[in-house]
């Protein structure tokens, strides 16, 4: 399926995503937190677009948003998407699991809590990955400070 | 409370072991949490970042000269193909065309480079599974292709031979010659590695219907390369998001369905053979030519998000980079395949012996550096 | 005492003609032991060298060659500064327990190396039951495997040790089965009487044709695992269990379970030289004359059998725990059994080939 079609068609499951083109070589769907696990097991469960390959999972930090990005593939259509969720609360970001689509992101989530503190709900083993247990903040978030650690140019 | 602890201690034969940090079969820092049950793993918790070193965070601060050097030092065993994958995404944000000779180069290096590092596996393979000598027959092979990366770039390892536009240098005038002199040397070696491990009866008993990914979970899972192929699931980059000279040479994908630890086996042999053909077609047709275009001593991006992904010898590499059009990206995140095809590991281990958790560690080929990042 | 000594008469004679006899008793027991203890060290430390040597022939390597011609000495040097480091244990470890494992494997290997004839007259004890007292004895040492697996307090020991333990049960009966196909032929337990039926009728690996191969094939396999080598080395299993039983030691006691490993090798080539290959006899009798000769031929085939194992080792994977026993309760027993039968018919009806 080309961009355009698979915007045709996603965009009828649900009014309230944002598609855009600009500055990147995928589609990209901006979707609302409360609808991201309706939107991407729905993206994987039907016929015409079944994405069934999330070969990236990246945590972002936009500066006033935190969000998550998803890069998804489908290994029988060939078609790519990318699918972004953002949120505003810095305190405690929260977001639905997609662990239970993508067996991969329990491992990808696991990833972007330790590093971005965002909270995955229905995760079975949300845990800090790679920084120690007792680690204090959340170290790829741009406001993260650590005069010990870090070399700032 | 006593009665009751006491009472579980007598009904579960359960018991807690830690494989790991420092581990013979873990190739690395990687730490293991088992769940066993005599001798049968019931759960696996894998701990990671004990060399965790942010290269992430590293990638914000770094121009994009500095961060090829980096990524050197994630999958050391693919340094050139990972240094490819930024030079590369690079390269496409600028819209820089580089020369047809880079293009041929870069392919054949990265083949030898695949070739390096299955070699490698095969060795720590055999080795894993307690046949010491296969150890020695891999790193013979190797060390000519590492001489001849030292010849062309001074390196052995971390070869820092990309940069974005082009390379480095200019090749060795002995290269071609060196590299049709292996070509001939491993195809006879090759056909020992079968002799020695392949072929061997208690090998395959240790491997064949040993940790069988079945080719949805293969895809669930978000693995790639010679595991997920094993699997049945197609998914060579080569193939089908060609990049450098892979479009215009002929290889087979090394597909297999059964998805055992054998067939990851004979996915990674064959992997070998097809490098081996894809070297022989280029090693003549080098095109003359510069071996590098021109960048601006700053290179900045283009506002915007870019995505590259190339075929490691691990599995497939992601580079993601957000650009803000400063020197340094926005945010660059390195879409690792051992991270992706060890987060696999708990569904192919878990009701199997201790031996074979073994045996399918060798097959999923971790190298922790580039899970930890 | 009821031992049958036959060493050397001369020195015999001449301690009974200097000293009261039950002194001279003593003198003469302690002079074996010592030269027993000596035998051992230093064919231990022969066999390590030579374990490396051909591993690195195997490997592509050198090995050993700069201590001593042909580095004939570096496993001396290795065994000083065994003996000079410090000996570290785990804190929580039944200290003595973990102490007293290492001597019961050593103990075991030597007290199985008593029985081994190394010619007519090299024989320091040549008892009546020698075959059944080697493998009663030999399967001692697992003992001390189990010990000082389980008393180092860790797991990764305990997972070794037990693993020693079910691999030595079920192994022991292959040996056992497989001796007990020669002892039919030979109709005799005693060491010496078999050495004489071979050399009346030819070694037993011909005398006793198809069976005998069978049950030296078998020997040789559960010989293997009887010693835990590779194929077999689920115990050690370097790339699963670390170094299993032996972890948590250091220093000399470790070198006692590794000295033990190659003495034992060296014991199960020796019981299959003797079983299968003539013991001390020179191939065709060319040396019949010379009775000392006989040691010759005695190392020469032992170190045949030797190099045999060190092959295995070098050569092939580890098995897996339920694959070691799938092999031996599902293949090498009925098959040990079928051939002990087989053998019976053979010796009943007269089809042995006789020189």
């Amino acid at each position: 399926m080309t961009n355009s079609e698979l915007q045709t068609l996603i965009s009828s499951w649900n009014s309230e995503l944002e598609f855009s083109e600009a500055e990147s070589q995928f589609l990209n769907i901006t979707v609302k937190p409360e609808y991201l696990h309706q939107l991407t097991s729905q993206l994987k469960s039907t016929k015409e677009t079944s994405f069934d390959f999330l070969f990236c999972l990246t945590g972002m930090d936009w500066g006033a948003d935190l969000g998550v990005v998803y890069h998804l593939e489908s290994t029988i259509h060939k078609h790519q998407i990318v699918v972004k969720v953002n949120t505003s609360d810095r305190e405690n970001p929260t977001f639905d699991s997609v662990c239970d689509i993508w067996y991969t992101a329990e491992f990808h989530e696991m990833e972007v809590f330790d590093f971005f503190g965002i909270k995955f709900n229905n995760h079975p083993n949300l845990k800090r990955l790679f920084m120690p247990k007792d680690w204090v903040g959340f170290p790829l978030r741009k406001d993260y400070v650590d005069e010990v650690n870090m070399v700032i140019k | 409370m006593t009665t009751t602890t006491e009472n579980n201690a007598f009904k579960s034969q359960e018991y807690f072991i830690n494989m790991g940090p420092q581990h013979p079969a873990t190739h690395g820092v990687l730490r293991l949490l088992l769940t066993i049950d005599g001798e049968i793993i019931k759960n696996i918790d894998p701990d990671l970042g004990y060399i965790h070193r942010s290269i992430e965070k590293m990638c914000e601060r770094d121009s994009y000269q500095q961060i090829v050097h980096l990524t050197d030092r994630m999958d050391y065993l693919s340094a050139h193909i990972n240094n490819e994958a930024v030079c590369l995404a690079v390269e496409n944000a600028l819209g820089l065309e580089v020369p047809e000779r880079v293009k041929v180069i870069r392919t054949i290096i990265a083949e030898l480079t695949r070739l390096a590092s299955h070699q490698l596996w095969w060795g720590v393979m055999g080795m894993d599974v307690g046949a010491l000598t296969t150890y020695f027959y891999g790193f013979r092979d190797r060390e000519m292709i590492n001489d001849i990366f030292e010849e062309t770039c001074g390196a052995r390892l971390t070869m820092n031979y990309n940069i974005p536009g082009g390379l480095m240098f200019d090749l060795h005038p002995n290269f071609v010659q060196r590299v049709k002199d292996f070509i001939a040397h491993f195809k006879t070696k090759l056909p020992e590695y079968d002799t020695l491990l392949t072929g061997n009866v208690i090998f395959q008993k240790r491997t064949q219907g040993v940790g069988i990914l079945t080719k949805e979970d293969a895809i669930s899972f978000g693995t790639t390369g010679p595991v997920a192929r094993a699997s049945g699931f197609s998914c060579d980059v080569r193939k089908h998001h060609p990049y450098s000279a892979y479009d215009r040479v002929q290889f087979n994908e090394a597909l297999f369905t059964v998805g055992d630890t054998f067939t990851r086996y004979q996915v990674r042999i064959q992997e070998m053979w097809e490098s081996m053909a894809i070297i022989e077609q280029l090693i003549d047709n080098i095109p003359d030519g510069e071996f590098k275009t021109p960048t601006n001593a700053v290179i900045k991006l283009p506002k915007g998000e870019f995505y590259q992904r190339v075929e490691t010898a691990r599995g497939e590499l992601g580079v993601f980079i957000v650009s803000d059009g400063k020197k340094n990206p926005y945010r660059l995140k390195f879409r690792s395949p051992g991270f992706s095809n060890l987060s696999a590991l708990k569904k192919m281990a878990v009701g199997s012996k201790l031996g074979d958790l073994v045996a399918i560690m060798a097959t999923l080929d971790i190298v922790v550096p580039d899970i930890d990042r | 005492m009821n031992i049958s000594l036959s060493i050397t008469k001369n020195i015999h004679d001449w301690l009974f003609e200097v000293m009261s006899a039950p002194f001279a008793t003593v003198v003469e027991n302690v002079l074996i032991a010592v030269a027993f203890l000596a035998f051992f060290a230093l064919a231990g430390l022969l066999l390590v060298w030579m374990e490396r040597r051909i591993a690195a022939f195997f490997q592509l390597r050198l090995g050993p060659n700069r201590v001593g011609p042909m580095g004939l000495f570096q496993t001396i040097a290795d065994a000083l500064k065994l003996v000079s480091k410090e000996l570290t244990g785990p804190d929580k470890a039944d200290k003595f327990l973990y102490n007293l494992a290492p001597y019961f494997v050593i103990v075991a290997s030597l007290m199985a190396l008593s029985v081994l004839p190394f010619s007519q007259e090299f024989h320091a004890f040549d008892i009546n039951i020698g075959v059944f007292f080697l493998i009663a004895v030999s399967s001692i040492g697992v003992i001390g495997i189990l010990l000082g697996g389980w008393s180092s307090n860790n797991k990764y020991s305990l997972i070794g040790a037990m693993r020693s333990g079910l691999q030595t049960i079920s192994y022991e009966l292959s040996v056992g089965l497989s001796i007990l196909t020669i002892v039919v032929l030979a109709g005799s337990l005693q060491i010496s009487e078999i050495i004489a039926a071979q050399q009346a009728g030819g070694w037993f690996i011909i005398q006793g044709h198809i069976p005998a191969m069978i049950a030296f094939m078998i020997f040789m396999i559960a010989g293997t695992a009887e010693t835990n080598r590779a194929p077999f080395d689920l115990i050690e299993a370097e790339s699963e269990l670390g170094a299993g039983f032996h972890t948590e030691y250091s220093g000399m006691k470790f070198a006692y379970f590794f000295l033990a490993e190659f003495i034992n090798m060296f014991i199960i080539a020796a019981i299959g030289v003797i079983l299968f290959f003539g013991g001390w006899l020179s191939p065709f009798g060319i040396t019949e004359s010379i009775p000392l000769l006989g040691i010759f031929w005695f190392m020469l085939k032992v170190l045949g059998l030797i190099f045999l194992m060190m092959w295995f080792r070098w050569t092939f994977p580890r098995l897996r725990v339920d694959q070691l026993l799938t092999l031996e309760w599902k293949y090498l027993l009925p098959i040990n059994l079928f051939n002990i039968v087989l053998m019976a018919v053979i010796v009943w009806l007269g089809l042995t080939i006789n020189f």
